[in-house]
Order: C-alpha cells, then sequence, then structure tokens
C-alpha cells in the first residue's frame, strides 16, 4: 500500500475569484490507479478544484503537483502537465468541425507528434473501446449525448493520459444514456486509470470510487470510502447533504 | 457601416448594406424579385429598344467592370488578413495589442470613407511611388480591415468558452488552439457577414474613381466630360451596379442557405 505512487498532491490550494473564495486551502492526495469522487452543494468549488490541476483555473495560492511535477512556480511546465492529465466535460467540448476520429486523433498530431497512421490507428483502438466503432466518420451533430461524450472520453485517452478529470460527465445527458457513459468510466477504473471524477451517480461511487471527497464552502468536509461516507458520515454538513440528494 | 448583431449565439448578421434575401421570408424574396427585373428591364430597353446613345455609353461604362471588380476583390482579400488580425489583436490578453487594434479600430470608424481614401492615397504617394490600383487596394484595405477586425472579433467571442479549454486541455498551445479549434468555427459563422462586406465594398469602390482609376464610375464621368450626356450615362452607371449588387446579393444568401442546410 504504501508504495504506491502520489499522482495528484494538492497542498494548500486556495482561488480567489474576488467576489468569492472558490477554494479555501484544499489539501488532497490522489494515488496511482485510485478512484476519487469528489460532491458536494453547486458552488462548493468542486469545478474550480479539477480545473486547477490542469490550470483551467490559475491558484491563487497553494501548490499542486501531478506525478511529482509542480503546476505553480518557475519550474511549472503546463503543457507537460496537461500532456498528462485528460479532462472530460459536462458538455461534452467536442470540436463540431472535425469527425469523431479527428477529435480522437488531433491533439496526438499536433502536440504529441505522433504520425497521422499512428494517431488513427490509436484513435480507432479508442472508438472500438468505448463502443462507437462504427462512428468514426460522424461529425458531434450527428451524435447523441452519450456518444458523444463517450468520443469526448476517447479523445481524452488518446493523449494517454496519467490522470482523468471528470466534471459531471453525465450531467447533461438524458436518463437514459447515462449508463453506456459510466460503463466506460467504470471499464476505465477496473483498468487502473486514476480518476477524479465530480459527480453525485451514486451506483457509480459505490462500484468504482475508492474514496468520497465530500465538499462545501470551498473546503473539504470529509473523506471517507463511499460505504462508510454514504451510510455513516461523521459530520453534520456531509449528512444533511447526503439526505437532500438520496 | 454594419453594426454587429449577435442571433442564438452563432450566427452573426450585419444589419446594413442590400437586404439579404432568405428562404422563408416571401416578403422580401419578392422585393428582391421586383427590384432585379426592374433593373435588368430598364437596362435591356434601354439598350436595345432606346438603343441610341444608351448603348454607346453601355459599352464604355461596363469597360470599367474588371477594374470595379479587381479593386473590390483586392481589397477584400487585404481588409480579411488585415481584419484577422485586429480581431486577434482586440481579444489579445497583451493590453498593449489590445490598445495598438482598438486606436485602429476607432480611427478608422470616425473618419468618412471618402477622407481616408483620398488621405491614404495622398500620404502613401508621399513616402512610395506606388500605381494607382494597388494604392486604392491597399488604401480600401486599411479602410475595410476595421470593420473586418469587428466581425472577426464578434466571430471569435461568439464561440463556446469550452473550446478552447477543451483544446488547451489536450495540451495544445493558444496559437494551436485558435488556428485549428476557433477560427475554422469563426470563419464558417463570419462568411455571410464577409460576403455582405463584400457587397459594401463595391459600391464602395466607386469612390476610387476620385483617385484617377477607371473603375464604372470614373468611365461614366469621362463619357460625360466627352458627351455632356450626364442623365443618360449616370443612369446606365446605377443600373449596372444595381444589377451586379442584386446578383451578388442572392448568390451570398444562397451561400448561407446552403451552409445552414449542411448542419
Ligand atoms: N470564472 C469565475 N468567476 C467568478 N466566480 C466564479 C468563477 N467560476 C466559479 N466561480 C465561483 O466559485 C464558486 C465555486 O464554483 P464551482 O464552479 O467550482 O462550483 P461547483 O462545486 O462546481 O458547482 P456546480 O455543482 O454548480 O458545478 C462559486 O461560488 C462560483 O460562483
Ligand atoms: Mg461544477
Amino acid at each position: 500500500m504504501s508504495e504506491k505512487r502520489l499522482m495528484v498532491d494538492i497542498r494548500g490550494a486556495e482561488k480567489d475569484f474576488g467576489i468569492v473564495m472558490a477554494l479555501k486551502g484544499v489539501n488532497l492526495t490522489v494515488d496511482e490507479g485510485e478512484v476519487v469522487l469528489i460532491i458536494g452543494p453547486s458552488g462548493s468549488g468542486k469545478s474550480t478544484l479539477l480545473r486547477s490541476i490542469n490550470r483551467l483555473e490559475a491558484l491563487t495560492g497553494g501548490q499542486i503537483f501531478v506525478d511529482g511535477d509542480p503546476l505553480v512556480g518557475p519550474e511549472a511546465d503546463i503543457r507537460k502537465i496537461r500532456e498528462e492529465t485528460g479532462m472530460v466535460f459536462q458538455d461534452f467540448n467536442l470540436f463540431p468541425h472535425k469527425t469523431a476520429l479527428e477529435n480522437i486523433s488531433m491533439a496526438p498530431m499536433k502536440v504529441k507528434g505522433k504520425t497521422p497512421e499512428e494517431a488513427r490507428a490509436k484513435a480507432r483502438e479508442l472508438l472500438k473501446r468505448v463502443g462507437l466503432e462504427d462512428r468514426e466518420k460522424s461529425y458531434p451533430g450527428q451524435l447523441s449525448g452519450g456518444q458523444k461524450q463517450r468520443v469526448a472520453i476517447a479523445r481524452a485517452l488518446a493523449m494517454e493520459p496519467k490522470v482523468m478529470l471528470f466534471d459531471e460527465p453525465t450531467s447533461a445527458l438524458d436518463p437514459e444514456m447515462v449508463k453506456e457513459v459510466l460503463d466506460v468510466m467504470l471499464d476505465l477504473a477496473q483498468e487502473g486509470m486514476t480518476m477524479m471524477v465530480v459527480s453525485h451517480e451514486m451506483g457509480f461511487a459505490r462500484a468504482a470510487a475508492d474514496r468520497v471527497v465530500f465538499m462545501d464552502e470551498g473546503e473539504i468536509v470529509e473523506i471517507a470510502p463511499p460505504d462508510v461516507i454514504f451510510d455513516h458520515a461523521e459530520e453534520e454538513r456531509t449528512k444533511k447533504f447526503l439526505k437532500h440528494i438520496l | 457601416m454594419a453594426p454587429l448583431e449577435k442571433q442564438g449565439g452563432t450566427r452573426i448578421d450585419v444589419t446594413d448594406g442590400a437586404l439579404l434575401p432568405t428562404r422563408g421570408d416571401g416578403r422580401i424574396i419578392d422585393s428582391w424579385r421586383i427590384t432585379i427585373a426592374f433593373a435588368i428591364l430598364a437596362l435591356l430597353t434601354l439598350l436595345f429598344i432606346t438603343k441610341d446613345p444608351y448603348d454607346q455609353i453601355f459599352r464604355v461604362v461596363i469597360k470599367g467592370a474588371p477594374l470595379t471588380f479587381g479593386v473590390t476583390a483586392g481589397a477584400i482579400l487585404g481588409s480579411i488578413i488585415l481584419g484577422l488580425f485586429t480581431g486577434l489583436g482586440q481579444i489579445a490578453r497583451g493590453r498593449v495589442l489590445n490598445l495598438i487594434a482598438g486606436v485602429y479600430v476607432e480611427l478608422i470608424r470616425g473618419i468618412p470613407l471618402l477622407v481616408q481614401l483620398i488621405f491614404i492615397y495622398f500620404a502613401l504617394g508621399k513616402f512610395f511611388h506606388l500605381d494607382g490600383l494597388p494604392a486604392a487596394i491597399i488604401a480600401l484595405s486599411i479602410c475595410y480591415g476595421a470593420y473586418m477586425g469587428e466581425i472577426f472579433r464578434a466571430g471569435i467571442q461568439a464561440i463556446p468558452k469550452g473550446q478552447m479549454e477543451a483544446a488547451l486541455a489536450l495540451g495544445m498551445t493558444r496559437g494551436q488552439a485558435m488556428r485549428l479549434i476557433i477560427l475554422p468555427q469563426t470563419m464558417k459563422i463570419i462568411i455571410p457577414a464577409i460576403g455582405n462586406e463584400f457587397i459594401a465594398m463595391l459600391k464602395d469602390s466607386s469612390l476610387v474613381s476620385v483617385i484617377a482609376l477607371r473603375d464604372i464610375l470614373r468611365r461614366g464621368r469621362e463619357h460625360v466630360s466627352r458627351t455632356f450626356l450626364s442623365l443618360e450615362t449616370y443612369a446606365v452607371v446605377a443600373l449596372v451596379y444595381l444589377v451586379i449588387t442584386l446578383i451578388l446579393s442572392k448568390m451570398v444568401a444562397t451561400m448561407e442557405d446552403r451552409m445552414n442546410k449542411h448542419e
């Protein structure tokens, strides 16, 4: 257990938006292969925390290490960290002018310098993995929400990230499409991917999460394994929130 | 000229200049049809029924058409390039770039086009020995570049923020994200607006006649000074511009229509 490599190390992360303090000194570590679920009320800072890890939001205090590489300071190499972290957004953010295959193969070619043949072969393999091998020529506009999100996951995986960040990946989906996306994420978790997931899907949490983090008002209130936190939360705030959503 | 409006978040329309007919708007299509029918009928009547002196005038005036088109096409190209950099300058994160682009736009918008054209033409002539044609193209490009810049800026800002974020999250640089993700989508939504600028430019290109370029209007003026047939000549000039502009606005509308259907 103790030999596990630290993949994400968040130390005293602060984000001051001026009007609100979205993160008030967050400490959290994620081991290699660990799946961490982040829950909490709207505005509690979940997205901000996730988006700080690849610096879509710049911290105003504290430090984050991704596989030992610092995110802040003169030694920070933001593009390396972004190559190593895949992100999946609530509203997919697929590139609408590119086909599914191009969406997936583009960054490996442009960022990692892969040849078109390599990148396309890898993209086809990933499309197959998310169950969309017959949709490589489809444009995002021709795909359902669930299919779009699966392509988005494949696009992130194409960069061979060390950590995957998911920000409410199923919140924009019709209920009947949630499962197909969660199944892909479940597979990924079982294959040992390090994952940080903002989601309130309790079934997924129990099946895949090693730990659940409850955030409120820019702070981490409680961290525990899913069964513990859902059934025997210690903090009043956690209990109150869970009663609200369960 | 051309105030911009965002419509439904993704479409940009220019609210003045030629009215673009679109399918489903029967009234505008009718007014377009009536106008073009009138213009063509009037032109044909003058040329083939009244004949003298209109057929002679037409032959003189139409010789200016290649120059009118040449100046327009060249200046549209120039203003697109200038507009791209102006638009990027306006949204860049560097304060200095914002200021340079912003001052350029304000300056150009505050001076009448004819005054700018004459000024730039003579200013350029003072330092470089340019022929009339390149000078006119450069002058019009500088004038229209400011408006194109506004179109590009609005077009880029109409692309959802998530597109840039997704590209950055994949490890692309801002430049790559702009070039590969944002601008291709921008181009698509600003093509109708650029088409509209093309039509406006074609009309405004008649201003180059004051700097001795022999476009459609200049040929007409020369003809008037030879024959004193002012009313007849300018009637033909006006009809020629009208027919060209109406046909172009139809083409722009059709293109836009086809693009919308392609979605
Ligand atoms: N760009 C921004 N500018 C100013 N304030 C912001 C910005 N982004 C987020 N905030 C504020 O920061 C706080 C945390 O926002 P965040 O989006 O991280 O919450 P969240 O937990 O993801 O909420 P939700 O469940 O609604 O997605 C909120 O008060 C929000 O209003
Ligand atoms: Mg959020």
